[in-house]
């Protein structure tokens, strides 16, 4: 009997990321399959944010590549760059929603930008993708009119107006409260299964990451680097490296009620 | 039938994306076959396209050959289903994967928003009150802070310890050192435009010494005060509200208000006072550099004396003349101050907010500091300074 491994959309080979002089991460490198959810976790200031940097483009690496469908996005010239970036989405920890624009006109830019399609069948793409999040009717309200919920729900339809075949997610936990954050989580997979869309999330939510994730990668600071790799459950139970057993534990120890301690001796 | 032609975009490996209509027999149920992939970036077929005058019938959707898809199936599928409602028919989508019959339910409202109402024509007198409205909110907004600055005034003098002194000597140094160079290089350049016209008539009847008193007037009593001011209230006007709107959209104006701490007295009035306390000294400055530069047009062009021309300057220029600028300059800085202030804590939420604010600040500022100007012309005219 023959498996088939399932397609790469996201190759990182070697990858080198840092600011100037100083090198934070090193030798990372990793693939993503398809409609795969793939979690980047990690303490504060281990560099989560700074790969995602480096594999959105915003950042230049150091060293190494990173790749989307085989196509090389670290060597690319700027035609090829703009194809490859109408291939990913991303959804920004502070939703970066453009707050001079109506909610309509925030998803319906990257269409206008990146298709050649009418204005009226961009209007109802737009009613589409908000009414997919749960924004049905919202199209002319302004991002300071909503909720941090609904501001992470409009930027996520912002992240999928072009039906990108990945989406990236920075911290999508940021100022949500449980039922939201779980929420969010239903949508995040509603989303993977409708469309088969891969999603790299970068966050350090256990909860979301033991709901959501197929795979996670495990960075550490002393390390700069992947320090485990794999399904987080299997890796909670079965990682030898007391780093990130400790740091997938950590939400069971949070969530467990300590009984008070024995008096003090001498009250 | 086929919808729409094969892409010519597609890859070698991607198949154009098809519509088929397939009547039914005795012209019941009709089948629409969709195939091929269909992504928003290639031609696709549409409903309309599809339905060529046909007559309205029930519509079951089979997927025949169907690849990729996204939103373009979607709301393919979407207008079909409104089709079939608008003519009390049947739109029969079970033959479609899971996913995207979920996804269709889920968007079943989205042709529903479709119309929205037109905006009506509003009449005049609704359109009267309305701006009535607005303008006496604006200036209720206006007379309110005014007040507010007033009572922080008033606590300053009552407890001087409480205020932000050293706030208040950065805010100066901040106002002095940005409108140093631009109000020295224009009162100079004033001077300058000033002595060339002035002399252009008067040494027609050899008066060409009187383009000292022309200069020296008119920059001490008018250009001097009005083109500081300007200046002032471009650069530190338009700094004081995009540093206070960034505040207010940062919620640090809240963060002052919930802890009890006025935002007026901890922000605004620093920022007023320095301005008003700068301005003065400002507007000396601009004079000395505006009569300079008359002074070196008539020595250079003219061939009057320095030593002429600033004889004539002494006699022609007054106390009262200077004083008169410098006074109005007190209340120009708090034009400028009150413009800048109150735009920038009144500013919305948001960065276009924050832009509007700051430009806000300067049409208002300059709009006051005319005005003020206009009153104190009026009042020396009748007090005959």
């Amino acid at each position: 009997m023959s498996t088939t491994t399932p397609a790469s959309v996201i190759e990182v080979k070697n990858l080198a990321c840092g600011y100037g002089d100083t090198v934070i991460l090193q030798d990372i490198s990793f693939a993503v399959h398809e409609r795969e959810v793939l979690f980047v976790i990690g303490g504060s200031g281990c560099g989560k944010s700074t790969l995602l940097r480096c594999l959105i483009g915003l950042l230049k690496p150091l060293r190494g590549d990173v790749s989307y469908f085989g196509k090389s996005f670290t060597a690319a010239d700027a035609t090829q760059r703009r194809e490859i970036l109408k291939t990913f989405g991303v959804l920004y920890q502070n939703n970066a929603l453009w707050s001079s624009m109506t909610l309509a006109e925030n998803v319906a830019l990257p269409l206008e930008e990146h298709t050649s399609l009418t204005r009226e069948y961009r209007q109802e793409i737009v009613a589409l993708k908000l009414t997919q999040v749960g924004l049905a009717g919202s199209e002319e309200r302004y991002p300071s009119e909503l909720s941090g919920g609904m501001k992470k729900r409009a930027a996520l339809a912002r992240a999928l107006a072009l039906d990108p075949a990945i989406v990236f997610f920075d911290e999508p936990s940021t100022g949500l409260d449980p039922i939201t954050l779980r929420e969010m989580d239903r949508l995040i997979l509603q989303v993977r299964d409708t469309f088969g869309t891969t999603m790299v999330i970068v966050s350090h939510q256990l909860s979301s990451v033991f709901r959501l994730a197929d795979r996670v990668i495990v960075l550490d600071r002393e390390a700069k680097g992947i320090i485990a790799e794999g399904v987080p459950a299997e890796l909670a139970a079965t990682s030898t490296d007391a780093r990130v057993r400790g740091f997938l534990n950590l939400e069971a120890d949070l969530t467990t009620r300590h009984e008070p301690g024995p008096p003090s001796p001498g009250k | 039938m086929t919808a729409s032609p094969p892409s010519p975009e597609a890859g070698a490996d991607s198949k154009a994306a098809t519509a088929q209509w397939e009547a039914g027999p005795s012209g019941g149920e009709c089948t629409v076959k969709v195939g091929g992939d269909w992504q928003l970036s290639d031609p696709v077929p549409n409903w309309s396209a599809l339905l060529n005058q046909r007559a309205a019938t029930d519509v079951c959707v089979m997927p025949q050959d169907l690849g990729k898809w996204d939103t373009s199936l979607v709301l393919f599928l979407v207008h079909g289903r409104a089709w079939c409602v608008a003519s009390k028919h049947e739109f029969l989508a079970e033959a479609l994967p899971d996913n995207l019959q979920k996804l269709l339910r889920q968007v079943a409202e989205v042709s529903a928003q479709k119309a929205k109402p037109k905006a009506s024509i509003v009449s005049p007198l609704v359109l009267a009150g309305s701006i009535a409205r607005k303008w006496t909110g604006k200036v209720t907004e206006v007379v309110a802070f005014v007040g507010e600055c007033t009572l922080g005034f008033a606590g300053l003098v009552r407890n001087p310890g409480r205020f932000r002194w050293m706030d208040w000597l950065v805010q100066m140094q901040q106002c002095w050192v940005t409108s140093l160079p631009i109000v020295g290089l224009v009162s100079f350049l004033v001077g300058v435009i000033l002595a060339f016209q002035a002399a252009l008539q008067l040494r027609q009847f050899g008066a060409a010494i009187f383009v000292a008193d022309v200069v020296g007037l008119t920059v001490v009593r008018e250009m001097g005060p009005m083109m500081a001011s300007m200046i002032v209230a471009g650069g530190t006007g338009a700094g004081f509200a995009a540093q206070l709107g960034n505040m207010k959209v940062d919620e640090e104006i809240d963060a002052l208000e919930t802890l009890g701490i006025s935002s007026v007295d901890f922000l605004a009035l620093p920022r007023l006072l320095a301005v008003t306390v700068m301005m003065p000294i400002l507007v000396v400055y601009a004079n000395v550099l505006g009569i300079l530069g008359g002074m070196f047009v008539s020595a250079v062009m003219l061939d009057i004396p320095v030593s002429a021309y600033w004889i004539e300057t002494q006699e022609s220029v007054g106390v009262s003349d200077v004083t008169s600028g410098l006074v109005k300059s007190v209340f120009f800085g708090m034009a400028i101050g009150l413009a800048g202030c109150l735009r920038g804590m009144k500013c919305d939420r948001s960065a276009s907010g924050v832009g509007t604010a700051t430009s806000s600040a300067v049409v208002t500022g300059m709009m006051l500091i005319v005005l003020a100007d206009a009153v104190f012309a009026l009042i020396y005219n009748v007090l005959g300074i």
